[in-house]
């Protein structure tokens, strides 16, 4: 039933970490690796060792730079981009099959890859570019949630998380119960101001995203207050030192000293 | 977006096929019995026809043909579901009717009621493949009020026009056919105008600081992947502005052609015959414009700024 089941009470799904986030792909190769031996039919690649491979992916981590004001050096934000579990999902509504489904226990998004006759319409429907056709299956695929990691009792209970999550040598990803105001995931979202993409098309993701922390605070000191050179024989015999190490882009730590 | 040539196939000659259809009922309605055996079962194939090979058409983009019955199960809320459902509910009342009105039954008493029918269903079709991309809001152009009307007088004005041709054929030519049919002309130039002037103005207001919500200094520096993917391949497809203009000159000067075949139908009316397959061809150039006109909000993620 492609209807919408009523809001569930847990609603799982991710909380990402855009401070830490380092851009490294381990989500996304680890997530590539679980879920084409997993739940639906394999990720295929296509030409994978061409010159224009192309792949499905259910986890693509974009790098976005961001300059806060005309005075500050510009700083890189990795942006790890997959399904948002939304509550009013756009794909599932216009699914004309019954593939496409949100779980009702659970809130999870999934796709039945025996019935989805390839229409695609899902994937013009989602404003997230969450789901990826797989040419040669001929079938839509998308993210999980590991929905056979999360559950599987084969498994002991810190590896029942997504592999994404697992992965993540930062810990950039978290994954919990977003519908239990209670749970780590929903604190860290009223901690660090956690928040929805495009919440003007009105698909209420379930997912959020912690933004990057303010560039300056009461532990990272501004450039000018560094400590500056007094002039003293010490200081001059670390300039001495740093000029002689660091070549001609040394700078001088004393501001008297100029030559480099 | 991608303009696929086998939606752009589906939606045209099934939308001609489902206009002249709708015709083809009403006539029946308000005429009964068909003049001619031959003109009408002529005509019901041609329009089935162009219905069908649309369908046919539509079910080649998809991944899985054979699973294609699967897609009727969803009409509670999908609109692609419902114009499945409307599309082969169509058939039942279609070939009846057309069994009917042309005599190879002889039940009088049931042409109104069928060609009625027949018509209805045929306009709740192409409404239903009007509201499959206007409730789409990922893709502002297509999230308009006036999509479904474009949809649903285009099949009036391509139907109108291969009728007439087919009418011509047979002898069968009258002058309201005509008038019907440069009717149809002039509300589909009027409503293509107002649409293309409603696309030019509306606010382009969805941004990459908004989709990523990394504020107004934000620009793409990385890629996630080194070739393209399907989010790209399928949603990216735009065309340049200064293409999109050419072509909306091109439709109009294809309508004026059109309109100057129906002006000298009045001396022969053996132009329509020129009519029906330029406006056909106007109907291509204007579905192909509106997939690739459509700017979906997924590309804010990979670098436009604005859509």
């Amino acid at each position: 039933m492609t209807c919408l089941p009523a809001p569930s009470a847990k609603k799982l799904g991710l909380v990402i970490d855009l401070d830490t986030c380092v851009g490294c792909q381990a989500c996304a190769t680890s997530c590539k690796e679980w879920n084409t031996q997993g739940y639906s039919a394999p990720l295929t690649d296509a030409n994978p060792r061409s010159a224009d491979p192309l792949g499905t992916w259910l986890n693509r981590i974009h790098g976005y730079e961001v300059k806060e004001a005309d005075n500050e050096n510009s700083r890189i934000v990795n942006f790890p981009r997959s399904c948002l579990h939304c509550e009013t999902p756009a794909c599932v509504t216009v699914c004309p099959t019954g593939a496409s489904y949100k779980r009702a226990e659970d809130g999870i998004v999934l796709v039945n890859p025996d019935v989805c006759i390839g229409c695609k319409l899902c994937s013009w429907a989602c404003p997230y570019g969450a789901r990826e056709y797989d040419y040669s299956h001929g079938v839509m695929k998308k993210c999980t949630l590991c929905v056979d990691r999360i559950y599987n009792e084969n498994f002991v209970e810190e590896d029942r998380v997504p592999a994404c999550v697992k992965a993540c040598p930062t810990g950039a990803r978290h994954f919990g119960d977003l519908g239990d105001a209670n749970s780590k995931v929903s604190k860290l979202v009223a901690e660090r101001g956690g928040y929805d993409l495009l919440p003007e098309m009105g698909t209420k993701p379930v997912n959020k995203y912690l933004p990057p922390r303010a560039r300056r605070d009461a532990t990272t000191l501004p450039p000018e207050s560094l400590p500056k050179g007094d002039g003293s024989a010490i200081d001059r015999l670390f300039a001495w030192a740093d000029g002689l190490l660091g070549g001609k882009q040394a700078a001088p730590r004393s501001t008297k000293k100029t030559k480099g | 977006m991608n303009p696929a040539y086998s939606v752009l196939l589906f939606t045209t000659a099934s939308g001609a096929g489902y206009g002249m259809l709708a015709l083809l009922g009403l006539t029946g309605f308000s005429h009964g019995p068909a003049s001619s055996m031959a003109f009408a079962l002529v005509s019901m194939v041609i329009a089935l026809g162009l219905i069908t090979v649309g369908l046919l058409s539509s079910t080649f983009h998809l991944g899985h043909p054979e699973r294609a019955w699967r897609a009727v199960s969803q009409w509670r809320s999908s609109w692609l579901s419902r114009e499945g459902v409307a599309a082969i509910i169509t058939y039942g009342p279609a070939l009846l009717f057309g069994a009917v009105w042309s005599g190879l039954i002889d039940a009088p008493q049931l042409i109104a009621p069928l060609g009625l029918f027949t018509a209805v269903m045929c306009a709740v079709t192409v409404f239903s493949t009007g509201k499959i991309y206007s409730t789409l809001n990922t893709i502002r152009a297509w999230n308009q009020p006036l999509t479904v009307p474009v949809y649903l007088s285009f099949a009036l004005a391509s139907g109108a026009a291969v009728l007439m041709a087919v009418a011509v054929i047979f002898g069968r030519f009258q002058t309201f056919q005509l008038a019907l049919g440069a009717s149809a002309l002039l509300l589909i130039a009027v409503l293509k105008f107002l649409y293309w002037k409603a696309i030019d103005n509306a606010p382009r207001d969805r941004t990459m600081a908004n989709a990523t919500g990394l504020g107004a200094g934000v620009r793409q520096w990385e890629l996630p992947h080194t070739a393209r993917n399907f989010i790209q391949k399928e949603m990216g497809f735009v065309v340049a502005r200064r293409h999109s203009e050419k072509l909306r000159a091109l439709f109009f000067i294809l309508l004026a052609i059109v309109a100057a075949a129906y002006g000298a139908c009045l001396i022969s009316p053996w132009f329509a015959l020129i009519a029906a397959p330029v406006l056909l061809f106007a109907a291509w150039v204007e579905r192909w414009l509106f997939f690739a006109e459509g700017e979906h909000v997924v590309t804010l993620f990979y670098g436009n700024q604005q859509a």
